[in-house]
């Protein structure tokens, strides 16, 4: 090598960091917004702020544009560090960042406007799916071209997973997004009948198995060792638990189509496969939460660690409740109701959201030449009030979901029905106002971490960090 | 009937099936093989600091996953999984459900069959039928006519004296058990004058305010351009064709001037769904009575 030090591209990870706390705000912003107006439907302000147009680009905001921001930047921050070598595609970089953005900008302004194709998760309209595809594509010619040039022979295991997420997440979205153009803003679904059904579960519980768990399991891999200073608990239990997660996550689509026109050999084998889910679900936490042994005590003055942990805590929690909630007999009771809605959000809030906010307040000092966040103690509060903001959030859901599938399948001597629907709808308003309040109190959090960043910002300087040679005896 | 057009699909479900889920077993035990050196890294470093322990996997860790393998291999030999093989339970979906609501229709008919055999005007007035037909309705048909069946634009009010298509106990259970289909055809062709006419003629009718002028017209065409047919020469109605009475305080769709003329110019198409078939004569029999409970005398 000449002269002149390679150095490691930070600029996009700064770029992706600080998108990852503004989407997060905006994101959370829209769920308090839409959780208020199940309280109060006086809130509907129509067509363009009704909650049918707002919860698509809820979702779509949290898994995308905060989710995807933060796995971005931890991807591409991880994938240097662990290949010891500078993020390889030249200008494809800067494109994964902007086309990201101009993607979430387009979706931000079609679902007000009611452009949808109406299919969850992936309701963005035709020309703006061709855009995440190339932009997809793009990520995975970066990702991979950085594996290709790196200058150890083994591949570190969070890029495994990063790996997996960047492939699996190609396939879905192509696959799920074939549909006919009619108009610019209007496509029809290459699928039809139970097949769309099965096709959209297939993408939509896989976005939830590689979007939302890979991905940030590869971002666990790095940073609980990183910040917990110990190494990975064991590595043959990431191999196994690697493999049997993403071939078995595949199969588990079925169990969103329960008692529906799907044929029942097709539910049965989406349980199966969800229940023998459970033990590599298990085995990322493990060897996350086993890794901090011996390093138990740095929990207790390392808010980090504590957003670390208590992540892989409600991962095991809510991959615990998922094949349950798989099972054919308590699905018939939790399908359709609030249960649902609270086990994505114990997912959601206290799994994707705690890791990626636990990683990026690793990643915010480093990048603007900090030796910490600017203030530790917020960071502190900011874990307290999320956590008891998600608990708030999953306690009232459950409570909810529970008494609505009671509720429905209640029935009278008669064999009538012994409520109407509304009147679940009645039962349910405490809880909703409850699972508000914890929606706020999980965005208030994200905004105290927003005011820390730009105090942590204000004055840092950037450097260009050198390339680290990788370890003498590492073959 | 087969869910796969052909046995190659049924086979290769069942094959992929099974070679998947024996599959992760095999693969938990291959691996469990590997030599481990417990509390030991192995050897390899990333990023300065980044290593690994060569722990073995947790016993019950091991075992929980090797539990979900049996169920499942146990659960696929019970139950439908395998392609076209039914399981030994002979369990489906569409075969529980078919249970279910025979098991439920079995205890609840003595309840029904005491009323079915009641005459329809006795079990309007008992209270316990109403209880049970208040609960039905509530179910199904509330949906349109209202909590308190005073129905909404279009759709009837149960609870006045007026009656589309009879209030007869015969009448009402032919309204429920095969439903209704009313039709009032588009009369733009009359043109915009004449329609006008028919409006105010028709507010004259039943009272409201109008233009004596065009409804003294609108008379004239009343007859000519056929209404009669339909709403009678007196605008009183023909129950069997469900035309409505236009003398009467009741307006299905409203009673302002544009909004008859809107009916006259492009009609109306209502229907009222068939239950019968559905319900079964029995429900049929005490929702009836529980229409003519609520509606006035």
């Amino acid at each position: 090598m000449s002269g002149t030090q390679t150095t490691y591209n930070d600029k996009v990870i700064r770029q992706f960091s600080v998108m990852t706390v503004i989407w997060g705000i905006v994101g959370m912003l829209v769920g308090v917004i839409i959780a208020a107006q199940l309280v109060w439907p006086e809130l509907n302000f129509g067509p363009w702020l009704t909650f049918g147009r707002l919860r698509p680009l809820h979702t779509n905001a949290v898994i995308f544009a905060f989710g995807g921001c933060a796995l971005f930047a931890t991807s591409y921050w991880c994938v240097q560090r662990t290949c010891h070598t500078r993020l390889w595609g030249g200008p494809l970089i800067p494109l994964t960042f902007w086309g990201w953005q101009l993607i979430i900008l387009l979706a931000a302004i079609s679902f007000p406007l009611g452009i949808t194709t109406g299919k969850e998760y992936a309701e963005l309209e035709w020309p703006i799916d061709i855009l995440i595809a190339v932009v997809w594509v793009s990520y995975a010619v970066v990702f991979f071209g950085t594996i290709a040039t790196r200058k150890v022979s083994h591949i570190y295991v969070a890029n495994w997973f990063f790996g997996a997420f960047i492939i699996a997440v190609a396939l879905l979205h192509i696959v799920n997004s074939a549909e006919v153009p009619i108009t610019l803003t209007k496509s029809y679904s290459a699928y039809a009948g139970v097949q769309d059904a099965m096709v959209q579960w297939w993408y939509g519980h896989n976005a939830v198995g590689f979007f939302l768990t890979a991905g940030f399991l590869g971002m666990m891999y790095y940073f609980v060792p990183k910040q917990a200073g110990r190494p990975v608990y064991s590595y043959r239990l990431s191999v196994v638990h690697f493999w049997a997660l993403i071939f078995t996550y595949m199969w588990a689509g079925p169990h969103h189509l329960h008692y529906t026109a799907l044929p029942d050999w097709t539910q049965s084998v989406g349980m199966l496969f969800s229940l023998i889910l459970l033990a590599p679900s298990w085995g990322g936490m493990i060897n996350g939460i086993m890794t901090l042994s011996g390093a138990w005590h740095k929990l207790r003055d390392d808010p980090v660690l504590k957003f670390l942990i208590t992540s892989l805590s409600f991962y095991g929690m809510s991959t615990f409740e998922g094949p349950m909630m798989s099972i054919k007999t308590v699905n018939a009771l939790s399908h359709y109701t609030d249960w649902t809605v609270g086990h994505v959000h114990s997912g959601a809030l206290g799994w994707v959201a705690m890791v990626s906010i636990g990683s990026i307040y690793y990643l915010l000092p480093r990048l603007f030449g900090k030796s910490g966040m600017y203030s530790t103690g917020l960071v502190t509060a900011h874990f307290w009030i999320a956590t008891i903001g998600t608990v708030l959030y999953i306690a009232s859901m459950w409570i909810a979901g529970v008494m609505q599938g009671l509720m429905w399948r209640a029935v009278n001597a008669d064999g009538t029905l012994a409520y109407s629907f509304v009147e679940s709808v009645k039962g349910s308003y405490p809880f909703w106002a409850i699972r508000w309040l914890g929606g706020v109190l999980f965005l208030v959090g994200m905004i105290i971490m927003a005011y820390n960043m730009f105090k942590t910002m204000a004055g840092g300087k950037v450097q260009n960090v050198p390339v680290i040679a990788p370890a003498a005896h590492h073959a | 009937m087969s869910d796969f057009v052909s046995e190659f699909w049924n086979l290769y479900v069942i094959v992929i099936v099974l070679v998947s889920v024996v599959g992760c077993w095999v693969f938990l035990l291959l691996q469990s093989k590997a030599k481990f050196t417990p509390g030991v890294p192995t050897g390899h470093v990333w990023d300065e600091t980044l290593e690994e322990y060569n722990n073995p996997m947790p016993k019950w860790w091991s075992w929980l996953y090797v539990l979900t393998v049996v169920f499942a291999l146990v659960y696929l030999a019970l139950y439908p999984g395998l392609g076209n093989f039914k399981g030994m339970l002979g369990w489906t979906s569409a075969g529980q459900h078919t249970a279910e609501v025979a098991k439920m229709d079995a205890a609840v008919k003595p309840l029904y069959d005491k009323y079915k055999a009641m005459d329809l005007q006795a079990v309007a007035a008992d209270k316990q039928a109403m209880e049970m037909g208040k609960r039905l309705y509530l179910t199904y048909c509330m949906q349109c006519h209202g909590a308190d069946a005073r129905g909404a634009k279009g759709f009837p009010n149960l609870a006045d004296a007026d009656w589309q298509w009879g209030g007869e106990p015969a009448q009402i259970v032919e309204t429920i058990t095969n439903g209704r289909m009313g039709v009032m055809p588009p009369h733009e062709q009359l043109g915009a004058e004449t329609i006008k006419d028919l409006a105010n003629y028709v507010r004259s009718l039943s009272g409201l305010p109008n233009d004596s002028v065009r409804a003294s017209k609108g008379a004239t065409a009343f007859n000519e351009a056929g209404c009669s047919g339909c709403h009678g020469p007196d605008g009183k109605g023909m129950q069997a064709l469900g035309a409505p009475n236009l003398t009467d305080k009741t307006w299905l769709y409203g009673s302002s001037e544009a909004v008859i003329i809107d009916g006259i110019s492009k009609g109306h198409s209502n229907k009222m769904p068939a239950w019968g078939e559905f319900l079964g004569e029995s429900k049929v029999h005490l929702l009836a009575a529980y229409v003519l409970s609520v509606s006035a005398k």
